[in-house]
């Protein structure tokens, strides 16, 4: 079942033998578990806490966001596919699966557009009570999170049709998957705890 | 000698899945997705809901975290440096819920 390697990062001569800018993208990583880890907090302690609706329960809608939650994990398979591309050499299904990466990844960002449009319709903004405040942040952050992937990935898409894609620098893409898929787990986390337990009644 | 046997602990790495494997995982997420979305309308259960979607939503992470990010075939030192991050991350959530005494 195992086809591509790794193997050239087992010899690199730096201190570690490893290279750095994967050591460093995995540091950024464990950072962002903070960022995010604070955001959800903060969104725990504010969700239930606004003397003004709409409430959670009222307002977030779970079919909606279901279908933006597929999406973002299914762009999550296309950049594995993509890097699994770059690493045996095969640069159009590398640039397939890039482009396709970043296309779920915009259409996730469409979805989170319509979201918000339609609770600023319903009276929900950052401004009308803490719930709206902290649910903006957090879901907002994230978002951001996914425009920068979404430029990072078009970025090696352009890249790939005047320098090419070869396997020798798959760690290219390999870094922007790590970062895309850390987008996509953090989602894993705000979907559940925001949609999923954030519209339960208080009381349970 | 010492110095290489070291190094070779710490960047010790396997290979990455297949496609098909991948295609597998994603499966799995779906999967996974779908039914917590169903067991949400499934009024019974709500006293149970807190733990079930915890426990779906840590299965989601485990899939993406040690296959799609490869942390399961990479060196430990990954892994370790994401773990910790992850579990100061929870330490964080949890004294700051405890402190407003969001849970007891």
């Amino acid at each position: 079942m195992t086809t591509n390697t790794t193997a050239h990062e087992s010899h690199l001569a730096t201190t570690t033998g490893l290279d750095h800018r994967k050591l460093l993208m995995w540091l950024f990583l464990a950072s962002e578990c903070l960022f995010f880890g604070s955001l959800i907090a903060t969104f725990l302690l504010y969700k239930d806490a606004s003397v003004v609706g709409p409430q959670p329960h009222e307002i977030l809608n779970i079919p909606v966001t279901s279908t933006s939650t597929f999406v973002l994990l299914t762009s999550s398979l296309a950049m594995v596919l993509a890097l699994a591309a770059v690493q045996r050499s095969d640069v159009v299904a590398a640039r397939f699966w890039i482009f396709a990466t970043a296309f779920l990844g915009a259409t996730f960002l469409g979805f989170q557009v319509y979201e918000f449009y339609e609770f600023v319709i319903h009276g929900l903004t950052p401004k009308t009570n803490v719930f709206g405040a902290s649910f903006f942040t957090l879901t907002g952050f994230h978002g951001a999170h996914v425009t920068v992937g979404v430029i990072w990935l078009m970025s090696l898409f352009f890249y790939s049709f005047r320098h090419g894609l070869p396997a020798e620098k798959s760690l290219d893409v390999e870094l922007a998957g790590l970062y895309w898929h850390f987008v996509d787990i953090v989602w894993v986390v705000i979907f559940t705890v925001v949609y999923l337990i954030g519209t339960l009644p208080p009381e349970v | 000698m010492a110095e290489h046997e070291q190094h070779g602990a710490q960047t010790h790495e396997q290979e990455h899945p297949s496609p098909a494997k991948y295609i597998l995982i994603a499966t799995y997420l779906t999967l996974i997705t779908i039914f917590e979305v169903a067991i949400y309308y499934v009024e019974v259960l709500r006293p149970a809901f807190l733990w079930i979607f915890l426990a779906l939503s840590a299965l989601k992470f485990y899939y993406v975290a040690m296959f799609y990010m490869h942390l399961k075939f990479d060196a430990q030192i990954f892994k370790s440096l994401f773990i910790f991050g992850l579990v100061l991350a929870t330490f964080i959530m949890f004294a700051l819920l405890l402190l407003f005494a969001i849970i007891i």
